[in-house]
C-alpha cells in the first residue's frame, strides 16, 4: 500500500563555507509515516534534517544546490515564503528549550505569532495542542505556572505542544530522546505512534533500537552521503550495504 | 610538609589581611562621611534652596538638578546603546568590519577619562551647537560618557540569551524581528537594567564632564535648556570654595546614599538575571 509522498530532495547537497556537508541527497519522504534518518556524529544527518525547514540558513556561509520539496513546492525557490514553509515544516530539538514563560504562553507563542489574537481561540489551540503531546492531563491546573518548573519528559512533549499549535504538516525531530530518561523516552516514543497518524514525521536518533521501533523507513547516512534508504526492517534485517550492516551491529559509530 | 602548610597559612592571612583592607577603606570612607554629614540631613536641608552661594540653606535645586541630568542623559543613551548592541549581536557579521569598528570604538570610549568628555562636550555642545550652559548640553556629554557601559551590558545580555531560544521561535515561523522582539529582549531585560543602574551612578557621581557643561547655576532648573549645578558639581565646589564643609558632608552623605541604592537595585536585577537565565 503505497502513500503519497510528503517532502522530496533531489540532488541536494549543502555546503558550509568550503566544507560539503551533504553530497547529492535523493529521498522521497511518505506521508502519514516516521522516517528515521540514522548514522554515526557528523554524517550530516542533522544537516539534511535543517534543510528540510531551511533552518540550515542560520549558520553564516551555508549554501545548497539541488532541491527540495514539499508536496510539489520547490521550497528552496526564490520568494517562497519561509513563515508560511516553518509553519508547515515544524521542529522538535535536541534539548527542549522552552521559552521562559508560563505553559500557556510557550503553546500559544506560534498562534500569537501567526496573528490569532482571541482569548477563546487561543484557549482552544492550547487545550487542543496539549491534549495531542499527551500533556493536558498534567498540567490543565497549572497553565499558568512557569514552564521551566515541568520535568524534562514534560518540557520535551511541551516543546511538541508547541509545534502542533501552529498545525505544522510535517515534523522534524532531532533527536528528542537524548535529554529523556527511559521512562520519557517510552512516552514520547508512544507519541510519536499516534502523532504519525495525522502528520508526517522524520526523526533523527543515535539509538538504534529507537529507528527500529519508531520508524517505517529508515535513512543511514555517512560522510555527507545517504548510503541506504529503505523500508525499517528490510534496513535492519537485510541491509545492503557492509557499512549499514557494521553500523547497526555496532562496529563503530 | 609543614613548610608547604606554614606557606599556606601564611597565604591565607595575606589574603584575608587583603580583604579586611578593602572593607576597612570602605568602612572608613562611608563611616567618616555618614559622621560628619548625618548632623546635617533634615528636611530643610533637602527641600530647601541654597543661599548665599551655598553657604546657608539647603541643596534642593542641585537635587532637581542631578535628577534632570541622569534621567535624560539615559534616556538618550537607552536607546542609542541598546539599539547598537541587538544590531552587533543579531543583525552584523560577526567578522565584520564595521562590527568591529563599533566594538573598538565602544571599547575606547569607556576608556577616556571624563574630563575629556567635558571638554569635548563644552566646546561642541556648549559653543557649537550653541546650547549653552544647561541641562541639555550636560545630558548629553552624560549619555555619551555612559553610552560604553550601556551597549556592553546589553551585549552580554543579549548574547546570554540561549541560541536555542532563537532557533526555536524562528521554526515556529516568527520572523528575525519577532523573535528579537518576544524571545531575545524580554530574556535580555535584567541584564539591560543592570547596565541602565550602573551608567545612573556614574553619571549621578560625575563631576568634571557636568562643570564643564551644565554650568554651577544654583538656581531651580525648570526647563532642560536651564542651566543646572549637579549635587557632585556642589560638593565640590562647597569643598574647593570653602564655603562651608558641613554643607559638603551633607551633600556627599546624600549621594552616598544614593549610590548604595543603585548598588542595591543592581545586585537585584543581577540575581533576577541568573535566576531567569538558569
Amino acid at each position: 500500500m503505497e502513500k503519497a509522498v510528503k517532502m522530496k530532495s533531489r540532488e541536494l547537497n549543502l555546503f558550509y563555507g568550503n566544507f560539503q556537508a551533504l553530497y547529492n541527497i535523493n529521498m522521497d519522504i511518505e506521508e502519514n509515516r516516521v522516517t528515521a534518518l540514522i548514522g554515526p556524529s557528523g554524517c550530516g544527518k542533522s544537516s539534511f534534517l535543517r534543510s528540510l525547514n531551511r533552518l540550515n540558513e542560520l549558520i553564516e556561509g551555508s549554501r545548497i544546490s539541488g532541491e527540495v520539496f514539499l508536496d510539489d513546492s520547490a521550497i528552496y525557490e526564490k520568494g517562497i515564503n519561509v513563515v508560511e514553509l516553518r509553519k508547515k515544516v515544524g521542529m522538535v530539538f535536541q534539548k527542549p528549550a522552552v521559552f521562559p514563560m508560563s505553559i500557556y504562553e510557550n503553546v500559544a507563542y506560534g498562534p500569537r505569532i501567526h496573528g490569532i489574537k482571541r482569548r477563546g481561540e487561543l484557549d482552544e489551540i492550547v487545550c487542543r495542542s496539549l491534549q495531542s503531546a499527551n500533556l493536558w492531563d498534567e498540567v490543565k491546573d497549572r497553565l499558568h505556572v512557569p514552564a521551566r518548573q515541568m520535568s524534562g519528559g514534560q518540557q520535551q512533549r511541551l516543546v511538541i505542544a508547541r509545534v502542533l499549535a501552529v498545525q505544522p504538516e510535517v515534523i522534524l525531530m532531532d533527536e528528542p530522546a537524548s535529554a529523556l530518561d527511559p521512562i520519557s523516552t517510552a512516552r514520547l516514543e508512544e507519541l510519536i505512534a499516534i502523532l504519525k497518524t495525522r502528520y508526517t514525521i522524520v526523526i533523527v536518533t543515535h539509538n538504534m533500537q529507537q529507528a527500529a521501533r519508531v520508524s517505517d523507513y529508515t535513512g543511514f547516512f555517512l560522510d555527507g552521503c545517504l548510503l541506504e534508504f529503505n523500508r525499517t526492517e528490510e534496513l535492519f534485517l537485510n541491509p545492503r550495504h557492509n557499512k549499514t550492516e557494521d553500523y547497526i551491529t555496532g562496529r563503530f559509530g | 610538609m609543614p613548610g608547604t602548610r606554614m606557606g599556606e597559612k601564611a597565604l591565607t592571612c595575606l589574603l584575608c589581611l587583603s580583604a579586611l583592607i578593602i572593607v576597612g577603606i570602605l568602612l572608613a570612607v562611608v563611616g567618616y562621611i555618614v559622621y560628619k554629614g548625618l548632623a546635617m540631613i533634615n528636611l530643610d536641608f533637602i527641600m530647601q534652596a541654597p543661599k548665599r552661594a551655598g553657604k546657608e540653606g539647603g541643596i534642593s535645586s542641585t537635587i532637581v538638578g542631578t535628577l534632570y541630568l541622569t534621567v535624560l542623559s539615559l534616556a538618550i543613551a537607552t536607546p542609542l546603546g541598546v539599539g547598537t548592541a541587538i544590531h552587533l549581536e543579531e543583525y552584523a557579521h560577526k567578522e565584520s568590519y564595521f562590527a568591529f569598528l563599533v566594538k573598538l570604538t565602544a571599547e575606547t570610549l569607556a576608556a577616556i577619562p571624563s574630563i575629556m568628555y567635558g571638554l569635548f562636550g563644552f566646546v561642541f555642545f556648549v559653543i557649537y551647537l550653541k546650547l549653552g550652559w544647561s541641562i541639555w548640553s550636560g545630558s548629553l556629554t552624560l549619555a555619551i560618557m555612559v553610552l560604553p557601559t550601556i551597549t556592553r551590558t546589553a551585549q552580554e545580555a543579549i548574547l546570554s540569551v540561549p541560541r536555542e531560544y532563537r532557533e526555536n521561535s524562528l521554526a515556529l515561523g516568527a520572523s528575525k524581528w519577532q523573535t528579537i522582539r518576544k524571545i531575545v529582549i524580554p530574556a535580555a531585560v535584567p541584564g539591560i537594567v543592570t547596565g541602565i543602574i550602573l551608567s545612573l551612578g556614574r553619571a549621578i557621581g560625575e563631576t568634571a564632564a557636568v562643570l564643564l557643561t551644565a554650568g554651577t547655576s544654583l538656581g531651580m532648573p525648570l526647563s532642560p535648556a536651564d542651566p543646572a549645578r549637579s549635587m557632585s558639581v556642589h560638593l565640590y565646589m562647597l569643598a574647593m570654595e570653602g564655603l562651608s564643609m558641613e554643607r559638603a558632608f551633607g551633600t556627599a552623605f546624600l549621594i552616598i546614599i544614593l549610590v548604595l541604592f543603585i548598588n542595591y537595585l543592581a545586585n537585584r536585577s543581577m540575581s533576577l538575571l541568573s535566576h531567569s537565565g538558569g
